[in-house]
């Protein structure tokens, strides 16, 4: 759907040229949520506002459903922005306008008719939850609602795409949360491919398909959201899930772990579950199976995409071969296992 | 002349006093008449010709809806030099184009003429600042939603300018007053004209009194209308 090949974009200053994007390619697939993440700086926003060329590429192509945005005119180039949906991090309603007139505003722009423009907005309203908010002025909505009404906007003209500009970096993280399944709901109904910019990996975590890591003005990786999670290749996408990840420290335990169980073996060990065997009761079976007991340390188990993901911390403790078969039976049973 | 209203006002004689200075609140009738029809002619022809060049002067500017950097630079340089001519020079300096508008260089129309081309680049810029105000976000917002030039000047620039373009008019308007009586002293009419040729050059201290009097009060009700109506437009939004 959105096709990106060789993206360079310098900002030429008075003192020096700055590279903000360097040889950016990536490709988007149609109905999938694509989320880029990067520090601030990194390049990021540079990227999202090449889509709908807010700036203008110095070199490469962007193709958006087949077409080369970065060659039309002036007027093809706002025919085609009608059909490239956009939400911002500051919602950028107009003030002087009703929620209603907002939402009418992109229609008012294709010139499309006053009566099927009002028809047009009360279903949009509706979908994002705000028919009763449709008389009032934008400054009377909280952070949530505003991004409502600035998702209704960016509907308005059946966009092929819709661009998030860090569109929940403003919301509090329970809006951010009510906003991006959203975002995933309009996703499912409507097919439609969404490319977000963010930096926040929770954001990533909950609606991504797919991820790529910005960094320096340079794609790092790029992958499915789940291998990124379970396997990140480089320090830059490596920090960001440690930030929301937080795995313990095993030093912790081992002083504890001097603490004797009688004539009892033990084991510390961390398992990793990703997907669906979180789901089973591997640690419940193993236990009545093998006669051990397991005593939980740590645990964390996120879901990343509606998949299962996360880590226990747990002490094995049992006799010596019971102890050894459990953990070949975690093992068989798709789990990574970590002796600490 | 004007320390000895003392004096004036200490007459007791009521009675004689009016029948003596009845002509006084005619003429400062027709002068409070000559003088507000000029101004509100004056701001509103400065209006039309200064908002759109306001809205050019903002649009024109780097990475605008209508970036023209020529364009922008020379209207500036007009801008700025005719802001910079003080204005009861200007007013002697355009005599001979009143004379070509309106056939005379004397009288209430023909004052109009200095006055309305003097506003008009005040008025550029003051809706320049008023434009400038505006987040820049919000006409990103329409541009990335396909709107033109002229969409955006419309739909964004203007409406969400509205509560400061509405205070500009209330000082725009106001100015025209001050200027309005500079205009009088070289027989522009109005309460510049009645203030001067009798207050001053005949010493009616009564006449001059009563001009300003009209002049604070007509100033402070343009100030609480603008004030009221630039406020109704922010609560609107409320």
């Amino acid at each position: 759907m959105i096709e990106i090949k060789n993206l360079t974009k310098i900002y030429h200053t008075a003192h020096q040229d700055i590279l903000a994007l360097d040889d950016v390619s990536l490709s988007v697939k149609r109905g999938e949520i694509f989320g880029i993440i990067g520090l601030s700086g990194a390049g990021k926003s540079t990227l999202i506002r090449c889509i709908n060329m807010l700036e203008k590429p110095t070199r490469g192509s962007i193709m958006v459903d087949g077409q080369d945005i970065t060659l039309l005119k002036q007027q093809q180039l706002r025919t085609a922005r009608q059909k490239i949906g956009i939400i911002f991090q500051q919602f950028n309603l107009l003030s002087s306008r009703t929620v209603f007139d907002n939402v009418k505003f992109p229609l008012e722009i294709t010139g499309i008719p006053a009566q099927a423009a009002r028809q047009r907005v009360e279903q949009l309203l509706d979908m994002v939850g705000l028919s009763d908010k449709a008389r009032v002025y934008p400054e009377q909505l909280s952070g949530g609602q505003k991004q409502r009404v600035g998702i209704a906007r960016a509907l308005a003209n059946d966009p092929k795409i819709l661009l998030s500009d860090e569109a929940t970096s403003a919301l509090d993280p329970q809006t951010t949360r009510s906003i991006l399944k959203l975002l995933k709901d309009i996703n499912r109904q409507l097919n439609l491919t969404i490319l977000l910019i963010t930096h926040d990996m929770n954001v990533i975590k909950q609606i991504c398909d797919r991820v790529a890591v910005i960094n320096n003005s340079r794609i790092e990786e790029v992958g499915d959201v789940l291998s990124i999670f379970s396997n990140p290749q480089t320090p830059t996408a490596q920090s960001f899930i440690k930030a929301i990840i937080n795995k313990d420290d095993p030093q912790e335990y081992r002083k504890d772990l001097i603490k004797q169980h009688g004539d009892k073996y033990s084991r510390l060990i961390r398992v990793s579950f990703i997907g669906a065997s979180a789901g089973d009761p591997v640690i419940s079976a193993m236990i009545k199976r093998f006669d051990v007991d397991a005593n939980i340390l740590h645990g964390n188990i996120d879901r990343v995409k509606d998949v299962p993901f996360g880590h226990l911390t747990l002490e094995l403790i049992g006799s010596r071969s019971g102890v050894e078969r459990s953990m070949s039976f975690l093992q068989d049973n798709g789990l990574d296992i970590e002796v600490l | 002349m004007i320390l000895s209203a003392h004096a004036v006002f200490a007459n007791i004689d009521l009675n004689a006093f009016w029948a003596q200075n009845s002509w006084i609140g005619e003429k400062l009738a027709t002068a409070t008449w000559e003088t507000f029809y000029m101004v509100i002619i004056c701001t509103a022809l400065s209006y039309l010709f200064g908002l759109p060049l306001g809205v050019i002067l903002v649009t024109t500017e780097a990475g605008h809806v209508l970036e023209n950097r020529w364009v922008n630079r020379s209207l500036g340089v007009i801008v700025n030099a005719t802001r910079s001519i003080p204005f009861i020079i200007f007013l002697i300096l355009v005599i001979p184009f009143t004379r070509l508008v309106v056939g005379t260089s004397i009288g209430t129309t023909a004052s109009m003429v200095p006055l309305t081309l003097a506003a008009i680049p005040f008025v550029a810029r003051m809706v320049e600042t008023s434009f400038k105000e505006i987040q820049w976000g919000l006409i990103e917002a329409a541009v990335s939603m396909g709107a033109n030039a002229w969409q955006v000047i419309a739909k964004v620039l203007i409406p969400e300018a509205m509560p400061s373009i509405i205070l500009g008019v209330a000082i725009t308007t106001i100015n025209l007053v001050s200027y309005s009586a500079m205009a009088g002293i070289v027989g522009g009419g109005g309460l510049g004209t009645l203030a001067y040729y009798y207050g001053y050059q005949r010493y009616e201290d009564l006449i001059m009194w009563a001009t300003v009097i009209v002049l604070i009060i007509f100033v402070q009700c343009v100030q609480v209308l603008g004030d009221k109506m630039a406020a109704r437009a922010i609560n609107k939004r409320r």
